[in-house]
């Protein structure tokens, strides 16, 4: 009987405990998306924003976070699709392998302000980039390479090695394999492992506050060339993110509407990463089904 | 006669099948370049984290060996003004403060989270596999997917004026700052749980069941106790991103830099401090090299705390 109702109270207390945990969640979503969606609008979304008076708009930081978004991706994945390959497919089981996984492991676990602080020192000063938008998106890539490496490794894997043996016995070399047999059926897994690591780059501030800089510089939407200083695709611009912009106005603005800003553009914010996520499982199991026989 | 004697014509096939196996083919020169370019991007990985560690090692060196700082007064310290001077001559660069600040934000935050994320844990891998997994797997990858600065909104428009109107003072502080990182490393300790767990083998549970123990008993007493490694990984894991997070803690401690005297008055963290001075010193000042002299202690912690999750993954393995 004792030990019935100890099971029994211990139940109960895993019950209420998960039911906290739920409960945070429901009162974090809830609470940004009912404070926060009355104050975007289409004005918010498209103005420019203001340092002194209300009624500033997200429309440069909004801009500025996908485009870093898009960069951050065309330098991150090249790099750690190469890395997962070789850690998949490539690598002895000798030393040098297992240094370079406590290497990503290391890298995985800095704290994100201080792989920021290493872009900050070795493009911004050293290399004088100056805060820009190139630079930000390099300690993006920094930050995001082990995490977005292991996920194209794990999917890799995941790859039956039958499918490898069956392309060797027809003589393909092993990398013609890879390029065509494994890379193809690992798709649906690493597009899934990129939409997820998206959404942290998207939302990621302290690596790009001495990266990508602080400020949004007027830029021109008409001005279509890169190399041009009031171009909006000019990567060399000092550009704060939409992230960057919520902590900005809220310790060091002198915003007004520094409540109403931070609370529209973190609805923005939670918005879009709940999108990548949901598209991230929905993408993933669409090509899944698509690609494979399995119903 | 003439068939012994090779033609020149044979002799020609004959070195086109010599040269054609003594020579690599065409599928192994493919495979040169494919290994070549994944080298190259793994060695571009070692090269990184390497430069990192080289980079902050020796900026932050820098306050020992160009501002010839004393070490243990730098960590012993509570005076952290590093622009001015003590009564000894000696730059007040004390970093204990921070250095409390964040072992006490990260220690009580993996505190408060360890019962909830064993909680849900629990549930997902014991109590209602399906359900649990069905419905609270996105649960956590939401916790995870919302970003930091948010949390720090959050903490700073909710969390901050109920501690002020609950117990007084200004609100910032340790308090405030653990409610946040609770909420941050929860889903990093119950992911990491669940993982752990899962992977005890079902005739553990199974044995337990069949000697007549309860559910809660065959939990408490076998799983828990088989996963032990794994759980105790887990809250490292979760207690190395409580200490290098940044931006959130930043919002709500107060970012004093005092020694904190309770869970209410503001202070400071390496982290919080770091990314309010970095953009207010002169690069090579004493402020400045005090600033990166921070940067490498959370640079060490970080490496302390993956040597501990080995050092725990190598005895845990061991009792298997």
């Amino acid at each position: 009987m004792n030990s019935k109702a100890a099971n029994n109270v211990a139940t109960g207390v895993i019950y209420l405990l998960v039911t906290a945990v739920v409960g945070i969640l429901v009162f974090l979503l809830g609470y940004i998306l009912v404070t926060g969606i009355p104050h975007v609008s289409m004005h918010f979304l498209t103005s420019a924003a203001q340092s002194f008076k209300a009624g500033g708009g997200i429309r440069d930081q909004l801009f500025n976070s996908l485009y870093l978004l898009v960069l951050t991706l065309i330098i991150s994945f090249p790099i750690a699709l190469g890395s997962g390959i070789y850690l998949s497919e490539y690598a002895p089981n000798n030393w040098f392998t297992s240094l370079i996984r406590t290497a990503i492991e290391v890298l995985s676990s800095l704290p994100s302000v201080v792989v920021g602080l290493f872009g900050y020192l070795v493009f911004v000063i050293k290399f004088n980039v100056g805060f820009s938008i190139l630079a930000g998106a390099i300690a993006l890539t920094f930050f995001n390479l082990p995490l977005l490496t292991r996920s194209i490794e794990e999917s890799l894997e995941d790859v039956p090695d039958l499918q490898r043996e069956a392309g060797l016995s027809l003589g393909l070399s092993r990398w013609k394999t890879i390029t065509g047999i494994v890379f193809p059926a690992a798709l649906p897994g690493i597009l899934t492992g990129i939409i997820l690591s998206a959404g942290r780059v998207f939302g990621e501030a302290a690596a790009l506050i001495y990266t990508a800089g602080q400020s949004a510089p007027i830029v021109s939407y008409s001005n279509w060339n890169p190399f041009s200083p009031t171009s909006f695709l000019n990567p060399m611009r000092p550009a704060e993110t939409l992230a960057v912009h919520i902590w900005k106005v809220n310790t060091e603005g002198v915003t007004p509407d520094a409540l109403q800003i931070s609370s529209g553009a973190s609805a923005v914010l939670i918005v879009v990463i709940l999108l990548f996520n949901l598209g991230a499982r929905y993408l993933g199991n669409w090509m899944f089904k698509k690609m494979t026989a399995a119903k | 006669m003439e068939g012994i004697k090779p033609g020149t014509e044979d002799k020609l096939k004959m070195d086109g099948i010599k040269k054609e196996l003594r020579n690599p083919s065409k599928a192994t020169h493919q495979d040169y370049f494919g290994k070549t370019i994944s080298y190259i991007c793994i060695a571009f990985v070692g090269f990184l984290v390497l430069s990192i560690l080289y980079f902050i090692t020796t900026r932050g060196m820098a306050t020992f060996t160009e501002n010839h700082v004393n070490f243990w007064a730098f960590l012993s310290g509570t005076n952290w003004n590093p622009g001015m001077l003590d009564s000894h001559g000696q730059p007040e660069v004390g970093a204990l403060p921070m250095i409390v600040t964040s072992f006490c934000v990260t220690v009580l935050a993996a505190l408060v989270a360890t019962p909830f994320a064993l909680g849900v844990a629990l549930f997902m891998t014991e109590i209602s596999p399906k359900r649990g997994t069905k419905f609270l797997q996105p649960v956590i990858e939401l916790l995870v997917g919302i970003p930091s600065v948010v949390y720090g909104f959050i903490g700073l428009s909710v969390i901050v004026p109920l501690i002020r109107h609950a117990f007084g003072g200004t609100g910032f502080g340790i308090l405030a700052g653990t409610i946040v990182l609770f909420v941050m490393v929860l889903p990093t300790i119950t992911s990491l749980s669940i993982d752990s767990i899962r992977s005890v083998p079902m005739y553990y549970r199974s044995a337990s069941l069949a000697l007549g123990a309860t559910r809660w008993q065959t939990i408490y007493k076998v799983v828990l106790r088989a996963a032990a490694p794994g759980i105790l990984t887990a809250i490292i894991f979760g207690m190395a991103r409580a200490f290098g997070e940044a931006l959130a803690v930043q919002m709500v401690i107060g970012n004093a830099t005092l020694m904190p005297h309770g869970l209410l008055t503001p202070s400071s963290t390496l982290t919080s401090q770091l990314t309010t001075g970095i953009g207010n010193t002169t690069m090579g000042t004493l402020p400045n090299n005090a600033l990166w002299s921070l940067a490498l202690i959370l640079l060490l912690m970080s490496l302390v705390f993956n040597v501990l999750v080995r050092f725990i993954g190598k005895r845990g393995s061991l009792k298997k």
